[in-house]
């Protein structure tokens, strides 16, 4: 997502997640600012490393259950108390209130079902994931066994492909801004 | 190395003593003319035996209700809702107690079964805090787990927790069978003989299981069966620290196999025997899962504490917040797999409404409304608020918080499973109650900080210890 392009990257490739960690740590230590870093997998900590803040998601996701149990509500009172009133096994129906334990499950289900499908579109939007968007990997071997790190050039070059080298990098490249 | 120093030593032998002066002054003063002030037994019992009668008009005019109801008109609500309290009446004050002097008996029974019932109650709320915490245990060994290995020692100590309670269990069952207090309705004398005054049919028909012999048989083999285990399980911890970790681990996991096993049926007999036995007539097949998984939560808030009170000594500083999270993602889960079988239970008894399974709820709705609805509101809405978030999971201020909703939200559980069927509407918490909490309470401490104290927090050569020291989430 959104690194600033006001200077070239460089692009280094690993092949262990240890080793990206590690070398994340080290580079921002040494002032270097790391854009991205693709991973086939989930790093443990390595959102830490990068200094990324927390995602809103879970946050989003708890209002977007509270808009579903509203529903839930607001459909169990209309279709069952208000609309079209309707007896089932003798349970009172003159209030959503009184009849509100067999509504339950439905409820439930439709906090999870807000929830869950609201959260999975946030997170498509957020990233422009829609049908048809290109893949914005830069190198396919990054989905398989090799994980691929880029990092903003400040300073001389040769003194960061050196430091990259040294931290394990194998292959190095360099994209203009 | 946990050391339980004199002060909280004496800390905790002074709760066991106040707690039990209290009971002892509880139960002293406990009778109908003291703790239920002008509602003397005598003219309590005439006033609750003219409302059955009563109800018995009411009762005839039910199967109307009910054809009303069938019809699909029911646009008044509250006639489903009176027939069931019709209904709730009848059984718990008239039915088998029409008659007068019979009634006035079953309410001296009911006042007299209070110190007892409030006993039972603390009793099994803390056998459910090291019980919880054994099973977990044994999972740790049988799920072969790995972030949890350095809080091992701190449940394997509160698992012997388990030990005072059975046998205070135990006693209070051998009472119960002698007659001293009558808790457990299927003790009556003659329930099983035909003609005889207190004969009922339908306990008859269960004396087979529910006989005296038999059940202190079960509650023998639940002593045996959990005590051993979390002996062996403490022991081979404890081999492994002077030994080879790896060949302790595998056989700590074929123990905890095997009680796994056995805890599955026990888990399910011991709640009916304990709980659902003292409302004889009910009975609801989840009730097992329900009684188990409200001690696995509150065992988990009590972990929290614990553990939380071992880091504030300075001590296990590789428990960090990555396992607090995780302790606080297993009480968070668990409240709501209990209010997920609480309402399971509940939704279809309610919505089936046989008088003979809705009665239990109708008199807990009756008269441990206040309870009852604190009771749901402390153990599902205030945990799941507080420890919803991430963040919340991860500091020590929201834990502690969210554990004490918890376990005070699971012993009024355990108070609204057992008082209804004991002591009816003669209940409270007073001296008796609190005494019997302050009187666990300090056992409690006394057993876990004993065996806390007694070996390293740390396993040195559990297999999975490095693991545990760099978890993170």
């Amino acid at each position: 997502m959104g690194h600033t392009k006001h200077n070239p990257i460089i692009r280094a490739i690993f092949n262990d997640d240890d080793i990206v960690l590690d070398a994340v740590k080290d580079l921002r230590a040494n002032g270097y600012n790391v854009s991205e870093v693709y991973s086939p997998f989930p790093i443990h900590g390595l959102d830490e490393a990068l200094g990324l803040k927390r995602t809103r998601l879970s946050t989003a996701a708890f209002f977007y259950g509270l808009v579903g149990l509203f529903f839930s509500s607001w459909l169990t009172y209309y279709t069952m108390i208000m609309d079209w009133p309707q007896n089932i096994g003798g349970k009172p129906n003159a209030m959503w209130f009184l009849n509100m334990p067999s509504f339950v499950p439905v409820m439930f289900e439709l906090t999870v079902f807000f929830a869950a499908h609201l959260m999975c579109w946030s997170y498509f939007a957020v990233n422009g994931l829609y049908p048809g968007a290109k893949a914005q990997n830069p190198d396919p071997r990054t989905t398989d066994d090799h994980f691929l790190m880029e990092v903003e050039l400040e300073g001389e070059e040769t003194d960061l492909t050196a430091k990259l080298q040294e931290l394990g990098a194998l292959e190095i490249s360099k994209i203009e801004a | 190395m946990f050391e339980f120093s004199s002060k909280a030593k004496q800390f905790a032998i002074a709760l066991t003593l106040v707690g039990a002066i209290l009971w002892l002054v509880g139960y002293a003063l406990n009778g109908p003319s003291s703790s239920e002030g002008d509602h003397g037994s005598e003219a309590h019992a005439t006033e609750m035996h003219e409302a059955a009668g009563h109800d018995s008009h009411a009762e005839d005019n039910h199967v109307d209700h009910s054809a009303h109801d069938d019809e699909a008109h029911g646009d008044y609500p509250g006639e489903a809702h009176a027939a069931m309290i019709e209904a709730s009446m009848d059984d718990s004050h008239g039915g088998i107690h029409s008659d007068h002097d019979a009634h006035a008996e079953h309410e001296a029974h009911q006042i007299a079964n209070r110190p007892w019932s409030a006993l039972y109650v603390a009793a099994f709320f803390f056998l459910g805090l090291g019980l919880g915490q054994l099973f977990f245990l044994g999972l740790q060994y049988v799920a072969q787990v790995g972030w949890s290995a350095g809080i091992l020692r701190i449940m394997e100590a509160q698992a012997f927790a388990i030990v005072i309670p059975l046998i205070a269990i135990a006693i209070i069952g051998l009472l119960g069978i002698g007659h001293v207090h009558h808790m457990f309705h299927w003790l009556l004398e003659g329930i099983d003989e035909v003609g005889h005054p207190n004969y009922d049919s339908l306990i008859a028909d269960k004396t087979s299981y529910l006989n005296p012999v038999f059940f202190m048989i079960r509650i023998v083999i639940y002593m045996t069966g959990w005590i051993w285990a979390a002996k062996t399980l403490r022991k081979n911890s404890l081999l492994s620290d002077s030994g080879d970790g790896l060949a302790m681990w595998k056989k700590n996991r074929g123990v905890a196999a095997a009680f796994t096993v056995f805890y599955a049926v026990t888990s399910s007999t011991s709640a009916w025997d304990m709980i659902m036995s003292i409302d004889t007539h009910w009975f609801s097949t989840l009730f097992g899962w329900y009684t188990f998984s409200g001690m696995f939560v509150s065992s988990f808030a009590a972990l929290i504490l614990l553990t939380l009170y071992v880091k504030s000594k300075g001590l296990a500083d590789w428990i960090n917040e990555n396992h607090l999270h995780d302790l606080g993602k297993f009480m968070f889960a668990f409240s709501v797999f209990w209010t997920y079988l609480w309402f399971s239970q509940f939704v279809l008894i309610w919505y089936a409404n046989i008088p003979e399974e809705v009665t239990y709820y109708m008199q807990r709705f009756d008269e441990y409304k206040v309870p009852f609805f604190t009771m749901v509101s402390l153990n599902f809405i205030f945990p799941v608020l507080a420890v919803l978030s991430r963040p919340a999971k991860r500091v020590p201020g929201t834990l502690i918080m969210a554990a004490v909703f918890v376990l005070v939200g699971h012993y009024m559980d355990h108070y609204i499973m057992v008082m209804p069927g004991t002591v009816g509407d003669h209940y409270g918490f007073g001296l008796l109650e609190l005494g019997a909490i302050l009187f666990f309470a300090g056992l409690f401490i006394m057993v876990v900080f004993r065996s806390l104290a007694s070996a390293p927090l740390l396993h040195k050569n559990h297999p999975m210890i490095t693991e545990s020291k760099y978890f993170q989430q």
